[in-house]
């Protein structure tokens, strides 16, 4: 490894004062985690760097192209953040479930799902209601649509001892049936025809943009959703109780923790996020629920979710990090002749590397807190 | 309808016939899928392996003018993905399911990138055997053209089911999946049987995407697996880890995803959308009705991390 936080001899150089010890540790606990992340990139680039290579372009002005179209101006910034905002949520339906030791990989059906619901229940409302009651409205139906979608998978994982994984796939699939039969069926609007589609939000009841920025404000809701995660996990009892049956279920259950409730609540209140989501799409984005609410937002929210390590505050920056990558595509297409799936294999093979990376923790001995804490 | 004299009896029939012809790329993802599962591992990844397969298994045959020199090379790039998995998985704290979703989206990356001047041009299909010959009515001949590799994909189901329990590579394997520590005693490695075993998954993967590509629907685009690499592990699962049930939830599966344009057929046409949920609606029931929470899945490997 050659990012490393502290070196040795600071240790030594601080042995004297004991106040720097406490720092020291948590620096040392902090840094694993950021170095081995920043090191499997390397790697990836790396690796990704030579695929370039063989097939004849230069790897230089791949990358820099990469850096101008996600983060190089303010405009591809705020691209970024954009594409960024739907992962923030649905990244969080897979890492709320994961501390409980859950693997819901179908956040792709409560988006889908959650989307439609918000697309549905503002019908009646649309010119009778202002804009914030009915974003209200649409946020509430859609999180309880995503809630119980996704929370029914956690409640027959524990009361069923289905596994989760697979009925969450599973859900996923009808969901995306049961969105084409109402975006097909009773809720298509008759002018919608290429493209089966409700109808659509009239302008004024669109959720518009951050004041000063080009970016929605679905951006702000997956930013605050992460923050009450990460308190939920770790400032809560609720999250304490979920730590503990996530590490041995056995002792969470021979303690009396409600396993099954929580399991419930946790996968409920992911699957929620997920909704919102679908919701955002509807409301910030296309205008009505339509084919487009399945592109995939689910499946790429698993893997900011893993690449986090399931930390709802790692999540905003993997998320803001894929958001780039993607972001750059097109620019990429257009400049160099890749096609656009040059962005899919980078981000496959950051993945694959990052997650092989997962192997190291706890290797080295410089990241160890007790190192530091060892009186010289 | 009225010409063609058979009426009523399209529904059966275009069932049966959707079962042929949608089950075959199941069968053999789930058979591989089966074997990587019986020594211990999940590979989540084989949805990447079946498209990257698909489209090597089209360029190939393209190229060469041979679609069987396709399904070879499909299976070879296909054991390459297996055999990534498998190794990178071999590593301790190694998630093996986020490495296959990982590799399922490496899988599709690649696959889409290095496919994109095979879109247009056609390439040679499979080969079917028409055994509808007896019959004089056109649906019936149809449905009964079944492709080779339907046949292929049965008579594997049957060997695999005979092997896993007659042969040594079998018991090792079965061993391997059981227990990694009962496995390290008998002097087997356990991470080299699970790579073999991943290996082997892989490359049947890809001949499910060769089917795809070469045969039905016959054709290499981005949107060609509507997911049948990630639905073989609930097949796996539903099919209690045994080759001849993957076979028959292949069929089943199938069956029920034809059971849609079947009845459109007919006139049916209420809640068409819906009986797209037909085949994953009814695998839910089967697995909410046959699973226990108090005892884990009869048939599961012991070392599977999905079922513990």
């Amino acid at each position: 490894m050659t990012v490393e936080a502290n070196d040795p001899g600071m240790s030594i150089a601080a042995g004297g004062g004991t106040s720097f010890r406490p720092l020291l540790e948590w620096l040392a606990r902090r840094a694993e985690p950021v170095a081995i992340g920043l090191v499997a990139i390397l790697i990836g680039m790396a690796l990704f760097s030579i695929f370039i290579l063989v097939i004849g372009k230069s790897p230089v002005t791949l990358f820099q192209l990469m850096y101008t179209g996600g983060f190089g101006s303010w405009f591809s910034i705020q691209n970024s953040l954009s594409r960024a905002a739907p992962l923030l949520l649905t990244a969080l339906c897979v890492a709320l479930p994961a501390r409980l030791g859950l693997v819901i990989i179908g956040g792709e059906g409560a988006v889908v799902l959650g989307g439609v619901a918000a697309a549905a229940i503002v019908l009646p409302f649309v010119g009778t209601v202002p804009p914030i009651l009915l974003f209200v409205f649409m946020g509430l139906a859609a999180m309880l649509v995503g809630g119980i979608w996704i929370g029914l998978a956690g409640f027959l994982r524990h009361y069923r001892g289905v596994n989760e994984t697979i009925s969450s796939l599973l859900l996923a699939y009808i969901a995306i049936a049961l969105m084409n039969q109402f975006v097909e069926g009773p809720l298509r609007d008759p002018a919608s025809l290429n493209k089966p589609s409700t109808k659509p939000l009239p302008a004024e009841y669109m959720m518009g943009d951050i004041p000063g920025m080009d970016v929605h404000w679905g951006l702000v809701i997956g930013v605050v959703a992460c923050i009450a995660s990460w308190a939920l996990i770790e400032l809560t009892s609720y999250g304490f109780a979920a730590r503990i049956s996530g590490g041995n279920v056995r002792a969470a259950q021979i303690q009396g923790l409600p396993v099954g409730k929580l399991i419930a609540g946790f996968t409920a209140v992911a699957g929620s996020f997920a909704g919102l989501a679908g919701m955002i799409e509807v409301a910030a984005v296309q205008g009505s629920a339509n084919a487009s609410l399945a592109a995939g937002y689910g499946y790429t929210g698993i893997l900011v979710a893993f690449l986090a390590r399931h930390n709802p505050l790692a999540i905003i920056p993997v998320a803001i990090l894929l958001g780039g990558i993607d972001a750059s595509g097109g620019l990429i297409q257009r400049r160099m002749g890749l096609p656009d799936a040059t962005v899919l294999v980078l981000q496959g093979t950051l993945f694959v590397v990052i997650l092989f990376c997962e192997t190291f923790y706890g290797r080295f001995r410089i990241f160890n807190p007790d190192l530091w804490k060892r009186s010289q | 309808m009225e010409e063609t004299g058979i009426g009523i009896w399209g529904v059966p029939l275009a069932i049966f016939a959707g079962a042929i012809r949608v089950s075959t790329p199941f069968i053999f993802v789930s058979l591989g899928e089966t074997i990587t599962e019986r020594s211990g591992r999940i590979n989540l990844g084989l949805e990447g392996t079946l498209v990257f397969g698909a489209m090597t298994a089209y360029a190939v045959a393209v190229l060469t003018g041979s679609p069987w020199l396709g399904v070879l090379a499909a299976m070879a790039t296909g054991s390459v993905f297996g055999v990534i998995h498998g190794w990178i998985c071999k590593f301790p704290k190694v998630n093996d399911i986020a490495i296959g979703i990982a590799m399922m989206q490496f899988g599709l990356g690649l696959a889409f990138f290095l496919g994109k001047p095979f879109i247009q041009p056609a390439a040679p299909k499979l080969p079917s055997i028409p055994l509808g010959g007896w019959s004089t009515v056109p649906q019936v001949q149809a449905a009964l053209n079944i492709n080779v590799l339907f046949f292929l994909g049965a008579a594997l189901a049957l060997f695999l089911f005979w092997a896993f329990r007659n042969t040594r590579i079998g018991l090792i394997l079965r061993v391997v999946g059981d227990s990694t520590d009962a496995a390290r005693a008998m002097g087997i490695n356990p991470d080299t049987v699970r790579l073999l075993a991943t290996a082997a998954g892989g490359s049947l993967a890809a001949i499910g995407g060769a089917y795809l590509s070469l045969y039905y629907p016959g054709s290499w685009n981005e949107g060609i697996s509507s997911g049948q690499g990630l639905m073989a592990v609930a097949l796996v699962i539903f099919a209690r880890w045994n080759p001849i049930g993957c076979f028959l939830a292949a069929l089943l599966f199938g069956g029920a995803g034809a059971l849609g344009p079947a009845l459109q057929s007919i006139g049916v046409t209420q809640g068409y959308y819906l009986f797209y949920a037909a085949p994953y609606l009814l695998t839910l029931i089967i697995l909410i009705v046959t699973s226990s929470p108090t005892r884990s899945l009869t048939g599961a490997p012991g070392a599977l991390s999905l079922t513990k």
